[in-house]
């Protein structure tokens, strides 16, 4: 039982460290990287919870997978449209901030 | 909170919070979260039926692998939507459909950009490595059956082979052929169209006919390999050509 | 065996949108793709009339069990009145912007995107509607909010990328903050069924934990002020058909889903401190809202302020449904009138983020101080936003008096009188950011070079019109909606038995 505490807590603990990037980090990347960790968080509670003693119960892992690859495609869109963006202000004058 | 966000590569600066700021922000989700922690700890857990129920329904469900068996038959309207998800992205990264250069074909997937110098040693390799990621990928896609595995592992090492290609600097792939845009859908349209099936069948959509779960789920799995690797070799792709485009912006 | 076929509609609401996306991926001819897509959105509108008059006479299967396998270990689909009053609002906007949007996205660079795109959210709007299964539902969101930031891009200007990438992060931050929440409830209680849930839940710190979490993430995602930060740029820089489907429906599917969880769901662990709470923040929202909509400088984004402050409306239902003297909040005339609002809210809305749509095409820019005599080269646009206004203030026979009145009734009977001011207050400042606009429109310019709009004659005078004529037609609804008021507010009254049936039919 104290394993899958642990692994819970763990959980609990980078959630609260990618929130804090969230809110805490300007750049773009640090913001998304923060993202995924409390995504990580999240997972590792789930995962925690599929344990119980001998039996492990299938949802929470099926859920993860689920979990994951909508995590890579919210990233991967964020990290287009980061770039579309880098791309229009560096391909317009770069002496002019916008 | 999200007003300031920087895009250039130097700037890593904080959000425009004071430091004052930045430490109460520390202080309140430290709180925060011990007390979610305190609150999991002291609480029960469920008794696990589910999972016994799902472990008395698994000879029901054509497959072998528990986890399988939740993803592609218990709970596959889940897997079903998530694949629509992977769609959005690839639909909103997909390149517009340009008129496509003369020589290429319209259904040429893959071209061959003649490179000056080819590296023996490089070819060499990529001759061994992409049979063997794709042989890989049905090799996963197969156990999924049985072991971990399945359609998003097997499709996430085919696309490493397509990353690989796309690496070495031999070939290219083009993005705005139709037979992109069918592999990108495959897997949803396959989804959806079993489902039609199985509603027609049995009377309940998703709900597999008893002796032809598996084949089903075959089916599905096959379809949404072709379309995850696709996704994931276009969201290289593209986030690459993005980066290498900029850079050579600002080099000039 | 009648019903069997009448119930196989439920999915077909996802499937049928699903399928049009796929379509419209595979399809290369702009032509077929909107043919196409007019013929889908015609076929859901009349799947939903049929859901709409097949389900009060099919007692008790209101569940469709996917898959077959029932509720706990597989998904289930719920509809009841509510669901279907919403799933009849996304439909008949769906069937109306894609008339828009064919005329709107001609250039067909943008419309490869857009149909496919457009029609993944339709998906993803419905699959919330008649989830009944809480992880479901954060697949569901993901779908919405994904698509809605993709959708967003399209404009493809540095400020509508912004706007989106910002949309985007608060989506993921949502959506996770939710998911947690689920992840609590799952360990607790050890299903995922809402039914199943709302038996089984208590009072406990976790549960509390949980209701917390779910609530921040949805009301992230629904932009309850002090939260609504990302939406005023977000509605204002996308394409005029998304801002109106991302103001009309996108953020009435994360309000249900709220509605859901505090009225149903985890009814046991709302306090009346809590509700109170979020009434406080919505006559914020009300306040702040209407004021930031009459300081701002451009017509969009007056109207996405507008949303701001229509959205602290609704949250007032939380303390007139949850702090009343009714004994089951369900069953409370607050929800009625809420549900009204929605609808109202979301035509009104909706035909004026259109109107802006063509002003904006029109003179090039929609900066509100150049507007002046607008009434004689865009008098369809301007009627069209005057009639939603009307809607939007609360003025006599529209469909917005009803349900402010509602709302209204629904104050004074629980003797909360202090939300009476807030409201009525935020229609007056409503009257003044919508005069300020029409004021603006009617004044005549007064030289030629003072003014930027370009009076040129339209080239295409057709094509003027069929975009003048949905926004016209959904205001007209807007307006309308007041006359005929019983026949909404009956089909509610079916709805919260249904709803109630629900909550306790399971086991």
């Amino acid at each position: 039982m104290t394993q899958d505490l642990l692994y819970s807590i763990a959980g609990i603990v980078l959630f609260g460290i990618g929130l804090f990037g969230v809110i805490a980090a300007a750049h773009i990347i640090r913001k998304l990287i923060a993202i995924n960790i409390m995504g990580i968080g999240v997972f590792m509670v789930l995962l925690a919870t599929a344990r119980h003693g001998t039996i492990t119960d299938p949802l929470p892992h099926a859920m993860v997978l689920t979990g994951i690859v909508v995590a890579v495609a919210g990233t991967a869109l964020c990290l287009w449209l980061a770039l579309q963006i880098h791309q229009l202000d560096n391909t317009t004058s770069k002496d002019q901030p916008q | 909170m999200f007003l300031k966000l920087e895009f250039q590569e130097h700037k890593l600066s904080s959000a425009g919070l004071s430091s004052a700021t930045r430490y109460l922000l520390g202080i309140l989700i430290t709180v925060l979260s011990a007390a979610l922690a305190f609150v999991i700890i002291r609480s029960e857990k469920a008794a696990p039926d589910l999972a016994t129920l799902a472990t008395n329904k698994l000879n029901l469900s054509g497959v072998e692998n528990p986890v399988t068996a939740v993803l592609l038959n218990f709970r596959s309207y889940d897997t079903l939507l998530e694949i629509a998800v992977l769609l959005i992205v690839a639909v909103s990264i997909l390149p517009d459909r340009l008129p496509i250069p003369a020589a290429t074909a319209k259904i040429q997937f893959l071209s061959n950009m003649h490179p000056h110098s080819v590296n023996p040693v490089l070819v060499g390799l990529l001759k061994w490595l992409i049979p063997l990621a794709i042989v890989m990928g049905g090799y996963l896609l197969w156990t999924g059956a049985y072991t971990p595995g399945g359609a998003f592992q097997a499709g996430a090492v085919v696309a490493g082979a397509g990353v690989a290609l796309s690496l070495a600097g031999h070939h290219r792939f083009i993005w705005q052929t139709a037979s992109v845009r069918i592999s990108l859908s495959l897997g949803l349209l396959m989804f959806v169209m079993v489902a039609a099936a199985n509603a027609i069948i049995t009377g309940t959509t998703l709900q597999y006919p008893t002796p032809y779960a598996g084949s089903f789920i075959l089916i599905i799995e096959v379809a949404a390999t072709v379309s995850i690797a696709a996704t994931l070799l276009l969201l290289f792709t593209q986030l690459k050509a993005m980066v290498e485009f900029t850079m050579k912006g600002n080099n000039q | 065996m009648t019903h069997f076929s009448i119930m196989m509609l439920l999915p077909m609401t996802v499937g049928l949108p699903l399928l049009a996306a796929i379509v419209s991926v595979i399809i290369n001819s702009h032509r077929w793709r909107t043919s196409i897509s007019t013929m889908f959105a015609t076929i859901q509108t009349l799947i939903v009339i049929l859901l709409l008059l097949a389900i009060p006479d099919a007692d008790g299967l209101y569940r469709y069990t996917l898959g077959g396998w029932g509720a706990p270990l597989g998904i289930d689909l719920v509809v009841d009145g509510l669901s279907l009053i919403l799933l009849l609002t996304t439909t008949v906007l769906v069937l109306v912007l894609n008339l828009y949007s064919i005329w709107y996205f001609s250039d067909v660079a943008t419309s490869t995107r857009f149909w496919p795109l457009w029609w993944l959210l339709v998906a993803g709007l419905n699959a919330a509607f008649i989830a009944a299964d809480a992880f479901n539902i954060y697949v569901a969101l993901e779908m919405i909010g994904l698509a809605a930031v993709a959708l967003v891009a399209l404009t493809g200007t540095r400020t509508a990328l912004v706007a989106a990438l910002r949309y985007a992060l608060v989506g993921l931050l949502g959506s996770l903050c939710y998911l947690l929440g689920v992840v609590l409830l799952y360990r607790a209680y050890g299903t995922l069924d809402l039914a199943q849930l709302a038996t089984q839940t208590q009072a406990s710190p976790l549960t509390g934990s949980a209701l917390c979490l779910i609530s921040v993430g949805l009301v992230l995602k629904t932009a309850l002020f002090p939260l609504h930060f990302w939406l005023p740029p977000a509605h204002a820089n996308a394409p005029a058909p998304v801002s109106a489907a991302l103001s009309a429906l996108v953020v009435k599917a994360s309000f249900y889903l709220l509605m859901r969880f505090w009225l149903d769901v985890l009814n046991p662990t709302v306090t009346g401190i809590t509700a109170n709470f979020l009434g406080v923040l919505g006559a914020a929202a009300i306040l702040w809202g209407s004021f930031a909509a009459f300081r701002t400088q451009r017509l969009k984004l007056l109207i996405a302020y507008s949303t701001v402050a229509q959205l602290g409306y609704l949250f007032m239902l939380f303390p007139l449904a949850l702090t009343g003297s009714s004994p089951t909040p369900l069953s409370n005339a607050a929800v009625t009138a809420v549900t009204y609002f929605i609808i109202a809210h979301a035509l009104a809305k909706a035909a004026m983020f259109l109107a802006a749509g063509n002003i904006l095409a029109s003179c090039g820019h929609d900066k509100i101080d150049k507007l002046q005599g607008l009434v004689c080269y865009q008098p369809l646009a301007l009627l069209t936003f005057a009639l939603a206004g009307v809607s939007l203030i609360g003025l006599p026979p529209s469909g917005g008096f009803i349900a402010k009145w509602l709302l209204l009734n629904a104050a004074i009977e629980n003797g909360q009188w202090w939300w009476v001011v807030v409201m009525l207050g935020g229609g007056l400042l409503a009257a003044a950011y919508i005069g300020r606009v029409i004021n603006i429109a009617f004044s005549q310019a007064s030289t030629e070079k003072s003014t930027g709009p370009m009076k040129t004659v339209p080239e295409r005078h057709s094509l003027q019109v069929n975009l003048a004529m949905p926004g016209l037609a959904l205001a007209m609804l807007a307006i309308l909606l007041g006359f005929n008021a019983q026949w909404i507010l009956n089909l509610l009254e079916g709805s919260i038995e249904l709803h109630l049936a629900n909550a306790g039919g399971v086991q």
